[in-house]
């Protein structure tokens, strides 16, 4: 990175000069106060770290047990998946389609991304698709909701715990520690750094 | 780092809405170039923001209407069958004393989709008054609205979860009814109205009040 960058705030439009910033550090926006970018300690190495564990978490999650209903001596085994088949076995394919794409496309979708996109870059190589593959992160980030679906677990074991008993599978576990490590790994994300790098390729 | 492409006589500065590269854009309203480094199309401004967004907030708000009318599902047991709605959803939880899970899905599903629809509708207004109030705080409004949508969602997941679980059938079981695609057509189109919408439009006026 050069000693100055120009930066167009996303939100106001205000050309901002940006200097150094010192890794850990933050620049904001004069104007607006809108973050431009943050400078994040070895971005790609935590980054690619806890998508890998996330891989393996998704994957735990996704294939074995999720929950199970116990009432009176009848057992229904689920798995994270089950719920999209009920609905649109119940005749609603369009909110069936909502729940598959927000918890379980999106959010492989993110994860293969950036997986596919920091492993060259720590191993630097570099294929062509990485530029729209990181576009492509970019538009489906917003339609991945784990961490809603995880309240709505809970809600969910609230609410039926007059009515039976509910077994908890591996695969809720691993959604547990998975939201912690999704939220990590886009934390330590440096999105300016990919893209100084992507560009840097091309 | 350059900021290269130069089109025509005057062109203006503009952030690449993918990759946050400066690109120069004709002037031109409705003039756009491809970005150098991730090939996505730049505009200036967000394409025909205000009727889009207009367009998408009325949706939302004439789907809200059927989304808390109609039950979102309908619990059966030992033959006998309630249905609920959004709000009797919240009520339960607080008639079994969960009243901070209570507050969270009240929030979440009744508070967070009116408040969406109401905020986007303040700022189109501002910005079709040409507004030079606090531009400061109106983006940040903005910034709230883009974040909280999403956990509207709750709703929609936990009848998922129930209908997955509880099939067993006149012993107990819980159907998805009509009210959870509206609720769900609320999140997905007020998500895509707060995408649609363009910040920059609140500071164009901001800038030069008198002369636009
Ligand atoms: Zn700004």
């Amino acid at each position: 990175m050069s000693d100055a960058t120009l930066i167009l705030c996303h939100d106001c439009d205000q050309m901002n000069r940006i200097g150094e910033v010192p890794l850990g550090g933050s620049a904001r926006c004069s104007r607006c106060g809108g973050l431009l970018f943050r400078r994040i300690r070895n971005s790609i190495d935590r980054t690619l770290a806890f998508t890998l564990a996330g891989m393996v978490l998704f994957l735990v999650a996704n294939l074995l047990p999720f929950l199970a209903f116990k009432m009176q001596g009848q057992v229904t085994d689920t798995t994270l998946a089950t719920g999209v088949r009920s609905l649109y076995e119940q005749g609603r394919p369009l909110v069936a389609t909502l729940v598959l794409i927000t918890t379980i496309v999106a959010p492989f979708v993110q994860l293969v991304s950036l997986i596919l996109i920091l492993t060259p870059m720590k191993l630097g190589f570099a294929f062509p698709g990485q530029v729209a593959l990181f576009r492509t992160l970019h538009k489906v980030e917003t339609w991945s909701m784990m961490e809603v679906f995880m309240l709505g677990i809970l809600v969910s074991l609230v609410k039926l715990l007059g009515m039976a008993e509910i077994v908890p599978g591996i695969a809720l576990w691993s959604f547990v520690l998975l939201i912690p490590v999704l939220a990590a790994a886009n934390a330590s994300l440096d999105h300016h750094l990919v893209w100084d790098r992507l560009g840097r390729n091309s | 780092m350059s900021a290269a492409t130069v089109d025509g006589p005057e062109t203006l500065p503009a952030s690449c809405h993918d990759c946050g590269m400066v690109v120069y854009v004709a002037a031109d309203p409705h003039a756009y170039a491809h970005c150098p480094r991730c090939d996505s199309r730049v505009h200036r401004r967000k394409t025909d923001s205000i009727h889009r967004t207009w367009a998408l907030v009325i949706t939302a708000a004439m789907l809200y209407v059927p989304a808390n009318v109609f039950p979102v599902m309908t619990v059966t047991t030992l033959g006998q069958s309630q249905s609920d709605t959004i709000l009797s959803g919240a009520i339960y939880l607080l008639h079994h004393g969960m009243w901070p899970l209570a507050a969270i899905v009240f929030t979440a599903s009744v508070v967070v989709p009116l408040l969406k629809l109401v905020s986007l509708m303040g700022l189109l207004i501002s910005v079709q008054r040409r507004s030079n109030w606090r531009p400061r705080d109106r983006t940040q409004i903005y910034r709230i609205v883009e974040i909280v949508g999403r956990w509207s969602m709750v709703d929609i997941y936990v009848v998922t979860i129930l209908v997955a679980l509880v099939h067993l059938g006149n012993l107990a079981s819980i159907k998805a009814e009509l009210g959870a695609v509206f609720f769900g057509g609320v999140v997905v189109v007020t998500m895509f109205a707060a995408e649609t919408f363009d910040p920059r439009l609140i500071w164009d006026n901001a800038e030069t009040p008198h002369d636009r």
